[in-house]
């Protein structure tokens, strides 16, 4: 019943950015990350962005050259629900960095953290009001961090 | 010398090969390490953030969690936020280095900035332990109930973390829900309703004292249906989707198996299900969430038509991600209302011939839902023109799912037989032991069943399938009813030797030519009241005295067997010794799965025969059932 992980992919398969809200073991990350990313990769822009995956429900949406990759645990997630919060979370570093791309989010790892720690924590969505989500960075911003 | 991290990416980006990319790695591993030796204070966060980015490449960095401390131990915000930043994402199952934040944590809490003690709940709820939960929730409680939003949101959720550590702590929670839940702050209300869920998950107890918030929440609701735009709040027209759907939830908690708040909601649920926009996604999501609550509490059989009449525009939409939710949530409901699902049956059969497999998949769950003894025939064909179609990766499910089935609902015998072969002879390379097991069951016990069925298995051998299931059925049938041994003969000529039948039919061949130095293989049954035991027994050939049975219980009644307890006993000539069964509860229209052995030692072995008593206890439908019985029909020679 919730975010067990965010992941921001290229569409080389890349990562860019891995958020878990679980632990796990190196290399076990690194083969489901692959697995995750790979099924992604192979899907078409017809089919539907849900997909079943080693208990997990992936919920993935195609920005351009980046995948939002989301992981849900459980049967009583509102999948349409994380489909609108990945395009929150996308619209909210769109805000931020104008237009985000692979680039920003790589250069920049921990402001889109700092970003997505403000939206998402424990697998449980926080807030979605992009105004209060980027109060903290751009407060960090003008401090001069 | 230390570089900055653009200029690590950088590096890491211009390698052509894997083993590069290792390289300059461990080279850059090797220079944080020996900055963070020699304690550089101003580097330290820098070093941190690298750490990060070389652990999302995957690699091991839990080295560096003991600098983390140090940045959060610091006073600077920024140093402060890579820290904490840099605790969440390296930390390792071995979470000792977690007992040396705590003190940093419970500080922080206390802060005065807010952005500093919403750092200290984000940690606390992504990664603390049990004993740090419990140590700061005073703090954090706190904190939920203050009248700052930012923190407040944070520690509602943090506290979900706690109270997943230590349930016990549930009650202190039942208070501080009333003073959150007044929060005009969206945010506030969202983690809030996570809390209440989590809570009810906890303590199950906890719906009935939660329950008094309904007013509340249906009011909460109201206020996002009927208010107009809400620039802060607004997703394609809908105001805070996300919002709308955390209460739906909490209702459907709060309304199930208890009609008067049901009928509280009816008003508002329809409202919702009738004025949502469903032009946008963030609008089906609310639709998609409304109809799941309305199909779950007691409501006025209009407003489940009209849950049910939105699932059917969902199922026809053109969007996929529509669709996929359309049958998710068919799925879900068709116990509650199997009749309502099934007027879709064609629409969902459909789906099983999309191009899309997650749409399949849904598809195929909820077709195997529907079956029942009245539209099996029509949906296993369905089924088995799916199963010609589908990804090799799915056939051996899909196989085992089919006969499932079919052993389930099968009225017509003769059908049951035909499409089990059928089945299997889709299916190539599918091998299943129950399979085996229950139409040998189905076979031995129907004795007008057995010509037909060994004629038809007969006919897939002649036609030389591979199938083993198929294999291991024919030649059992062959060699337990029609033919002779001449006939078993004829057939071998038919096969070239080194094919799988050639050989399953010389074994078959030789157990009728028996000699001792065989390993000989034979069943007997006993069955009453539609509990058959088959077993089967096998001897050592190095010692024909000893004799192991295998005892397999298959319960064709529509009811559960509990408690079963099968007793055997032997003559004084006979040494016995059990072992307990894999289970001892036989489920409705189950074969095959419960077994348990035994083993007898026959001192008079070649002068006198085995002969059991069985005696069995069990309960059924709610009445107790006792049976003995005689199991002498060992063939001579065991």
């Amino acid at each position: 019943m919730t975010i067990r992980f965010v992941l921001m992919v290229n569409k080389q398969g890349q990562t860019r950015l891995a958020q878990y809200y679980e632990t796990h073991k190196m290399d076990e990350r690194c083969a489901l990350e692959s697995e995750v990313i790979r099924k992604c990769l192979t899907r078409t822009d017809t089919q539907c962005s849900f997909y079943e995956f080693r208990g997990y429900k992936i919920v993935y949406r195609r920005y351009a050259s980046l995948f939002f990759i989301v992981g849900v645990e459980g049967d009583d997630e509102n999948e349409l629900a994380i489909l609108e919060f990945i395009h929150s979370l996308v619209e909210t570093l769109d805000r931020y960095f104008e237009n985000v791309c692979e680039l920003d989010i790589m250069f920049n790892l921990e402001k889109a953290h700092f970003i997505l720690d403000e939206m998402v924590m424990n697998g449980c969505i926080i807030e979605t009001n992009k105004t209060n989500v980027l109060a903290p960075i751009q407060l960090l911003d003008k401090a001069g961090g | 010398m230390s570089i900055r991290l653009r200029e690590l990416i950088r590096n890491v980006r211009a390698c052509k090969t894997q083993a590069d990319e290792r390289a300059c790695i461990h080279k850059e591993c090797a220079s944080i390490r020996t900055a963070f030796k020699e304690e550089s204070n101003e580097l330290r966060h820098r070093n941190v953030a690298k750490l990060l980015f070389i652990h999302m490449l995957g690699y091991p960095t839990h080295w560096g969690q003991m600098e983390c401390l140090k940045l959060i131990a610091g006073n600077k915000f920024l140093e402060k936020r890579i820290g904490y930043l840099g605790l969440m994402i390296l930390l390792d199952e071995r979470q000792e280095v977690l007992m040396l934040v705590e003190n940093s944590l419970k500080n922080d809490l206390q802060a005065q900035n807010q952005y500093i003690a919403g750092l200290a709940c984000c940690s606390i709820g992504n990664i603390s332990s049990a004993e740090i939960c419990r140590d700061l929730s005073p703090e954090v409680e706190k904190l939920m109930v203050g009248s700052n939003p930012f923190v407040a949101k944070k520690a509602a959720l943090c506290s979900i973390r706690i109270l997943r550590k230590c349930p016990e702590l549930v009650d202190t929670y039942v208070d501080r829900v009333g003073t959150l839940l007044g929060s005009r702050n969206h945010a506030v209300l969202l983690t809030s309703l996570k809390l209440m869920r989590e809570m009810c998950i906890i303590e199950p107890g906890m719906v009935d004292q939660l329950r008094r918030h309904t007013a509340t929440l249906i009011a909460a609701l109201k206020n996002l249906v009927l208010s107009g735009y809400a620039p802060e709040h607004d997703v394609h027209g809908i105001v805070d989707p996300f919002l709308q759907v955390e209460i739906l939830r909490m209702l459907r908690i709060l309304g199930t198996r208890h009609a008067e708040t049901s009928d509280q909601m009816n008003d508002i649920l329809a409202q919702v299900a009738t004025n949502t926009e469903s032009a946008k996604n963030a609008g089906n999501a609310i639709l998609y969430e409304c109809v799941l609550t309305i199909m779950a509490i007691e409501v006025e059989s209009g407003l489940r038509v009209l849950a049910i009449n939105i699932l059917g525009r969902f199922l026809i939409n053109r969007d996929n991600n529509i669709r996929y939710v359309a049958l998710n949530t068919l799925h879900k409901v068709v116990g509650q209302d199997a009749q309502a699902v099934q007027r879709h049956r064609n629409t969902i059969v459909d789906c099983l011939k999309d191009n899309d497999s997650s749409i399949r998949q849904r598809a195929l769950e909820l077709v195997y839902a529907l079956v029942n003894e009245a539209n099996v025939k029509v949906l296993v064909k369905e089924l088995l023109s799916y199963l010609m179609a589908c990804d090799v990766e799915f056939k051996d499910e899909l196989t085992q799912r089919i006969c499932h089935v079919v052993e389930k609902y099968a009225t017509d015998k003769e059908w049951h037989v035909d499409t089990i072969i059928q089945t299997l002879l889709v299916s190539t390379s599918f091998t299943s032991e129950e399979t085996v097991c229950s139409l040998i069951a189905l076979i031995t016990s129907n004795p007008d069943l057995q010509a037909y069925a060994t004629h038809k298995l007969c006919a897939t051998l002649a036609a030389r399938t591979t199938q083993p299931v198929l294999l291991q059925l024919a030649v059992w049938c062959v060699g337990e009813y029609e033919y002779t041994i001449n006939a078993l003969m004829k057939l071998t000529s038919r096969f070239p030797a080194g094919t799988p039948a050639h050989a399953m039919i010389h074994k078959q061949l030789a157990h009728y030519s028996t000699s001792m130095s065989l390993e000989l293989q034979q069943r007997s049954a006993w069955s009453k009241d539609g509990l058959q035991i088959m077993f089967m027994a096998t001897k050592d050939p190095s010692n024909p005295s000893v004799t192991r049975v295998e005892a397999t219980f298959n319960n064709s009644t529509g009811g559960d067997m509990e408690g079963l307890n099968f007793q055997v006993a032997v003559p004084k000539y006979m040494q016995l010794q059990m072992k307990p069964p894999s289970s001892t509860a036989v489920t409705a229209g189950s074969s095959g799965s419960v077994k348990q052995l035994f083993q007898l030692a026959n001192s008079m072995h070649g002068q006198k025969p085995i002969v059991l008593r069985v005696k069995i206890d069990y309960n059924t439908m709610g009445r107790a059932v006792s049976e003995t019985g005689q199991v002498d029909n060992f063939p001579p020679g065991f």
